[in-house]
């Protein structure tokens, strides 16, 4: 499955950048493992986590709801019922995305305002070799582009590694990938960024006691985002991951190379979830082939636990889990997009052993839910963090960046609803940030800094 | 109080947000698309004039007005689509959402976002150090810049309203009074800092829109009364 495969791929970029700097195997967390290799290089590892992403709409239901605006009436009747019923959650879903995508964007761009540590330039990646700060304008945009071009190479040889290891049941290897490279981003990136955080604020914290904060931290988060645990929790603890890799790439990451990385990684993106042999569209067909749930570290699952209002008896844990699962997944297709929007949210990843049978249609309707790839959250935030952080215009672009990428999720998700596949979840709110960036910080910043000074009003 | 409009009567309902947050894009698109003209028309024209200068930002306001009432048209054509998709995929045959509600939350959500753009930045600096008005410029800039934005939001809640009011009935005169209301509105913002000459009339005008928009939703004075003496 593409939203599957999306995760492993992230994972395994950070893989590779892990074994060469490490002899230490990653588990296939893309997300992590970018942030993982980052700290052990000190640089950042960006591809991974972009790969977590993609999106998948609601299965399912027939997709027309997704923002119930402008959703085309079609589909024959005997799918009415079904596209009536998710018209219903719908609204839901999105809604339930656009909650922690928020949080993710709200928790980077905090940071970046307040602590100094994540806007100095302390030094570049290994996977952007080439420095910016050179003399004329053609060498440092041919720079970034050489910087794009490594970077993105990277991830596609992640991709296409974590792929290969999928099809081939190399199953130990991912988890060990994963755990790894989730292990590193808990404890390593929390350690630097707690302790920028308390530098800022003038806080002193005695080692014991930080030892004990990040122990306790990392462990619970371990525990919830692989094994079992609170879904609120869980998801928690994926918008703290997906804000520290955001601020780590933010951080090392050349102003021009960002930008560019960004708009190749939304081509990217696009390709490799829509091409019939990308290898985000291949991970998740052959997750949905075998039946499998995508590793739950590089996924994000909007999976509402509403099993609570539920009269039908639970029947015991893990079954009706996998039954769901199936069920769901012999209608859907998923939108693969580096972010995976999977609407098959229960699965084994919600810590709910007690999903009822779905035989009640609207158990499932209920219990449906979005999935969004992590590489997704981690990339949004990424670009609202670099608007907050290098833009002038301050405050204003950051909004303006924050409202693009949100309707392009909308669209995204409402294309979801419509093809009722695995779709990129990048490319669209992508370029919406992107427009909007540029042309806030040149356009209307001079226009509303001139209206302010004259106090006018439009 | 803008923000908790939204807190009370949005939040609740996923479709008004995603409602609210269309509007917002809207109002962002055509802030971006007067700013462009804005910009050009500037950059080619002389930068020493003042009076040229003036007279072009002025030009900008009013585009800019106009820009917005014409996306808000747009909008409105939008969600009339999205109304007929809803009705054909609702179970019962009618639309979870009115389009009156509809017309509110878009206005609150341009109000939302033409507020947060003027007074963000303001907000950002007032945190910081300094005096206001140091330069002889008036003291009272924070305070008249917070209720010229608060009322120019509640302006474009019931704008919204009266706008798709207009546009359902085809009251073609509806919709030039919003029109001619918001370019008087930001023409007497042109009257700053004398600000009497510009909170003012906003306030008048925003009561007189509150009042036509109430008696346009349905209400009425005996519905007024009996809403204050039941809570009270």
């Amino acid at each position: 499955m593409i939203t599957f495969m999306n995760n492993s791929d992230s994972e395994e970029e950070p893989c590779n950048e892990r074994t060469s700097l490490m002899s230490a195997e990653s588990p296939p967390v893309p997300s992590y493992q970018d942030g993982l290799q980052a700290s052990e290089a000190g640089e950042v590892q960006a591809h991974r986590k972009r790969r977590a992403g993609s999106s998948r709409g609601p299965n399912n239901i027939a997709g027309g709801e997704m923002s119930g605006s402008g959703v085309p009436v079609r589909e024959s009747a005997p799918e009415n019922e079904e596209e009536e019923l998710t018209l219903k959650y719908g609204a839901k879903h999105v809604i339930m995305l656009f909650v922690p995508v928020t949080l993710c964007m709200i928790v980077v761009v905090a940071t970046i305002k307040s602590v100094r540590f994540y806007t100095e330039k302390n030094g570049q990646l290994i996977y952007t070799p080439f420095s910016e700060d050179t003399p004329s304008v053609g060498q440092r945009l041919l720079n970034s582009v050489l910087n794009t071009i490594i970077m993105i190479s990277v991830i596609i040889v992640m991709t296409v590694f974590l792929v290969l290891l999928y099809k081939y049941r190399c199953y130990k290897f991912i988890h060990g990938w994963l755990i790894l490279s989730s292990l590193m981003l808990l404890f390593l990136f929390t350690y630097i960024y707690l302790g920028e955080v308390l530098k800022t604020y003038n806080v002193a914290m005695d080692y014991p006691t930080l030892f004990l904060v990040i122990w306790n931290f990392g462990a619970v988060g371990m525990i919830c985002i692989h094994w079992k645990g609170p879904l609120q929790l869980q998801q928690a603890y994926l918008i703290m991951i997906s804000a520290l890799m955001a601020l780590v790439f933010i951080k090392y990451l050349p102003e021009w190379s960002a930008w560019v990385i960004l708009g190749a990684i939304s081509i990217y993106d696009l390709m490799a979830v829509l091409c019939p042999k990308g290898p985000l569209r291949m991970l998740v067909e052959t997750a949905q082939e075998r039946n499998e749930p995508i590793f739950p570290a590089l996924i994000y699952s909007s999976a509402m636990m509403w099993t609570v209002g539920m009269a039908k008896p639970d029947t015991a844990g893990r079954g009706p889990s996998q039954q769901t699962w199936d069920t769901a997944e012999d209608g859907r297709e998923h939108h693969r997009s580096p972010s995976h929007a999977h609407s098959q949210m229960s699965e084994t990843r919600s810590p709910v052993p007690t999903r009822p049978v779905t035989s009640l249609e609207e158990l499932e309707e209920e219990e449906r839910g979005v999935k969004l790839g992590l590489g997704d959250f981690i990339f949004y935030s990424v670009l609202v963090g670099k608007a907050a952080a290098t833009a002038s215009g301050d405050w204003n672009t950051t909004l303006a960046c924050f409202v693009a990428i949100l309707i392009g999720l909308c669209l995204t998700l409402l294309l979801l609803a419509v093809f009722k596949k695995a779709l990129p979840a990048l490319p669209i709110s992508i370029t919406f940030g992107l427009i909007f960036y540029f042309s806030t910080d040149n356009l209307v910043r001079p226009f509303m800094d001139t209206l302010a000074s004259h106090q006018l009003y439009i | 109080p803008a923000f908790g409009l939204f807190l009370f009567t949005i939040a609740r309902d996923p479709l008004r947000i995603i409602i609210l947050i269309a509007g917002a894009f809207f109002w962002l698109v055509s802030l971006l698309l007067s700013s462009l003209i804005w910009f050009i028309a500037v950059k080619v024209s002389d930068p020493q004039d003042e009076r040229l200068q003036k007279g072009l930002l002025i030009f900008g306001v009013m585009f800019s007005v106009l820009l917005q009432e014409a996306f808000r048209f747009l909008y409105y054509k939008l969600l009339r689509k999205a109304i007929e998709g809803l009705v054909a995929l609702s179970e019962d045959g009618c639309s979870p959402i009115s389009i009156q509600q509809m017309a509110y939350v878009a206005g609150v959500g341009f109000g939302l976002m033409s507020g947060a753009f003027s007074m963000i930045n303001l907000l950002a600096d007032a945190l910081g150090p300094g005096t206001v008005g140091i330069h002889g410029d008036s003291q009272l800039y924070f305070l008249t810049s917070a209720f010229m934005t608060m009322v120019l939001i509640f302006l474009h809640t019931f704008w919204g309203i009266l706008f798709f009011h207009g546009c359902e009935h085809r009251r073609w005169w509806e919709i030039a009074a919003v029109v001619v209301m918001h370019l008087t509105v930001s023409g007497s913002s042109f009257c700053n800092p004398l600000y009497v000459g510009s909170l003012v009339p906003s306030y008048m005008l925003m009561a007189a829109a509150a009042a036509w928009a109430y008696l346009l939703s349905g209400g009425s004075a005996q519905n007024l009364r009996r809403f204050l003496l039941c809570k009270f």
